[in-house]
């Protein structure tokens, strides 16, 4: 390289500035504008939720030694059922068991494919991807009426009451679990094993530990936490089912994980940093003050922020982390 | 030198894996039908006549299959040197929108349209510049790259097709292409372009299995380091990879806008564009990642999609089982040994 990087400007701090930055110039939009605050707040914290559970149920996924780039079509197939499940059973837990169910057993294919049968890891999840986009537009066609549904009255998940407004329930449980798998992480024999499945799953099988039933279990962890994502992405926050429902954000969690250097709780905090931008491009859209501003058109660019805020971010950050060894390369027991 | 039939046995095993898969997938598809009471007998009947026998609808798979082809060189280029390009359905994108912009320079005719044809394959190109880069030197797994630039396109098309290259006259597409860089017609809706797609997926076998340089790429493909321990510099054969990807899919966007009539632009909603890239994984996929072998599966998939309007109107079943089927076959095509595997088994219970 030519020139030399500022010895200032490490990585961490060029974010933290950023960050800074655009709060501070929100903030003092607002002040100008008088424009509440609080529902920037709470548009994040519900796009958080999403990123949070599905990066941190890759994160388990990826330290035990599997990859998973279907968890956007598991969100999508799950937010359907969730859905569908809700309006049969006439109650919102019975469409989160509906969602829960259906992810597990889409984990239980993928991680079949990728950890006994040894295939591709990635195609294998792409063709989920593909295959979640074809099924939930065909089961709204057939069931309901083609393009989306929105659910009955009802049904939704009921809220923890705020001042500000109702904040969803699911907050603390990401919060909870990024918590409960830092500690089964670190202070576990469970976590240990996982770890080390992802980085030498021949010394763990060494051990008498079955590496595959270990890999295929958090497959399947990863797996479900993306299916709550979905579930409460239909039945608590938007309250309707389309097959463009994740949009994208099963990727930007894949974007969390490589942030996060696959530790729990880092993993909540991208989810936090990343689901802020994508709650202020929701936010701008729905303040009027903002939208008057706005030249018709130019609300699309407002739309990328998200992405453009996932793309910039892995770059800034992502030749820092060190991934385990056999992360996405199947096992295979040495033939005799 | 391989006899005939030496190569006839290299040849089978792909295919009846890519078959396998595609029946897998057919059968699967057909479960779904028979779940929500339909007739499959009947919806496959109508999709594979409404697709290949009749005049029309074989111009319209044609017409499909050159898109479809494109893509899947996108994809399965990059499978070769290693890479998991999904990129090409935002490459697709801002290439047709490349082409949209190139046809308002009026040139003369023939000049015109080769004009659109550059600019949609540069544009295609850049938009795969930065994938490549964030790939190269800062090892950005290209699975997350493409998919954010695939939406960060889609937005920018919407402002496009709404804002500067919106028709004065019709509110639902973009400008239309004039006739001057129009793609000739060869039969129906089918145009030229399709040996256009040909003569790409020709080139890219002839470089991928003919020159240094694709056998550079390829060994990239097989293994890094090896290939890097042979003096071979991984970064740059990504490069190239992800550039003449973004060159097929910039390609299969203009070919779309500037060869499909009787649109000739982009539609406000985007409908028309979109899709094509993620159907591309299949193809190449079935395609065996292979040039030569893709102009088969595009057919194929080409097929499927033009033949499920005419399912639809004919059984009522709805087109969206289509992309169920392409779904399955993908997952199938994740299991390279999966007939092996059966096969195993099948032997292990009777023995």
């Amino acid at each position: 390289m030519m020139f030399k990087i500022p010895r200032f400007l490490t990585k961490k701090s060029v974010l933290v500035i950023i960050l800074f930055v655009v709060v501070i110039t929100i903030l003092y939009a607002m002040q100008s504008a008088d424009l509440k605050v609080s529902s920037l707040i709470m548009i994040s914290l519900d796009a958080m939720i999403p990123l949070g559970l599905v990066a941190i149920g890759e994160v388990v996924n990826e330290r035990a030694g599997t990859t998973n780039v279907g968890l956007e079509g598991i969100m999508l197939l799950s937010s359907f059922a969730a859905v569908l499940g809700a309006e049969i059973m006439g109650n919102w837990a019975m469409g989160i068991i509906a969602g829960i169910v259906t992810g597990a057993s889409i984990g239980l294919i993928h991680g079949f494919i990728s950890i006994y049968a040894k295939g591709d890891q990635i195609i294998s999840g792409m063709g989920i991807n593909l295959f979640a986009a074809g099924f939930v537009a065909y089961g709204i066609w057939t069931i309901w009426t083609p393009g989306a549904h929105m659910l009955s009255t009802g049904l939704g998940m009921p809220r923890i009451s705020t001042p500000w407004g109702g904040l969803s329930w699911f907050i603390p449980i990401t919060i909870v679990l990024a918590l409960v798998i830092h500690f089964i992480f670190y202070k576990t024999r469970w976590g240990v094993w996982l770890r080390a499945a992802g980085e030498s799953p021949g010394a763990v099988d060494a051990s008498g530990i079955n590496v595959f039933r270990l890999r295929l279990l958090a497959c399947i962890f990863g797996a479900i936490l993306a299916a709550l994502a979905g579930a409460f992405m239909s039945l608590d926050w938007v309250h309707m089912t389309t097959n463009s429902l994740p949009a994208g954000r099963g990727f930007i969690a894949l974007a969390c994980v490589v942030f996060s250097g696959l530790r729990p709780i880092s993993a909540l905090g991208a989810a936090i940093i990343f689901g802020f931008f994508g709650g202020l491009s929701t936010w701008m859209m729905a303040v009027p003050q903002v939208v008057a501003v706005i030249p018709p058109g130019v609300d699309n660019f407002v739309k990328m922020i998200p992405y453009i805020v996932t793309i910039i971010a892995v770059a800034v950050v992502v030749s820092r982390r060190r991934f385990p060894k056999s992360v996405g390369r199947p096992y295979r027991r040495e033939e005799i | 030198m391989s006899s005939l039939g030496e190569r006839f046995s290299v040849l089978a095993k792909p295919v009846t894996r890519s078959l396998f898969a595609i029946i897998i997938g057919l059968v699967i598809g057909a479960l779904f039908l028979v779940i929500r009471g339909y007739d499959p007998l009947a919806g496959f009947y109508h999709l594979f006549k409404g697709a290949f026998f009749t005049e029309i609808g074989l111009a319209s798979t044609l017409g499909y299959a050159t898109t479809l082809l494109l893509v899947g060189i996108t994809f399965g280029l990059g499978m070769r040197a290693g890479l998991f390009n999904i990129g090409a359905e935002g490459q697709l994108m801002i290439g047709a929108m490349a082409a949209v912009f190139a046809s308002t320079f009026s040139l003369p005719p023939g000049l015109n349209l080769l004009v659109g044809i550059i600019f949609s394959m540069l544009a295609g190109a850049l938009w795969a510049l930065p994938v490549a880069i964030l790939k190269v030197k800062k090892g950005v797994h290209e699975v997350v790259s493409t998919i954010m630039l695939n939406w960060i396109a889609f937005y920018l098309c919407l402002y496009l097709v709404l804002g500067p290259l919106s028709s004065p006259g019709i509110s639902s597409t973009s400008i239309r292409i004039p006739s001057s860089s129009r793609f000739p017609l060869l039969f129906g809706t089918l145009s030229s372009a399709i040996f256009i797609a040909i003569l790409f997926a020709i080139i890219v076998y002839f470089i991928m299995w003919h020159t240094r340089l694709g056998c550079k790429i390829r060994a990239v493909g097989f293994d890094q380091e090896s290939a890097r321990y042979m003096g071979i510099n991984p970064g740059r054969a990504m490069m190239i990879g992800f550039i003449l990807g973004g060159l097929a899919a910039g390609l299969a966007g203009g070919a779309l806008i500037m060869g499909v009539p009787p649109n000739y632009a982009v539609a406000t909603n985007l409908t028309n564009i979109i899709g094509y890239g993620f159907a591309g994984i299949a193809v190449a996929l079935i395609g065996r990642n292979h040039p030569l072998g893709m102009i088969f599966s595009a057919i194929f998939f080409g097929g499927l999609w033009s033949g499920k309007r005419n399912m639809q109107i004919f059984t009522g079943v709805p087109v969206e089982i289509v992309d169920i089927v392409i779904g399955i076959i993908v997952i199938c095509a994740a299991l390279p040994e999966l007939l092996d595997i059966i096969k195993k088994r099948i032997k292990r219970g009777t023995g």
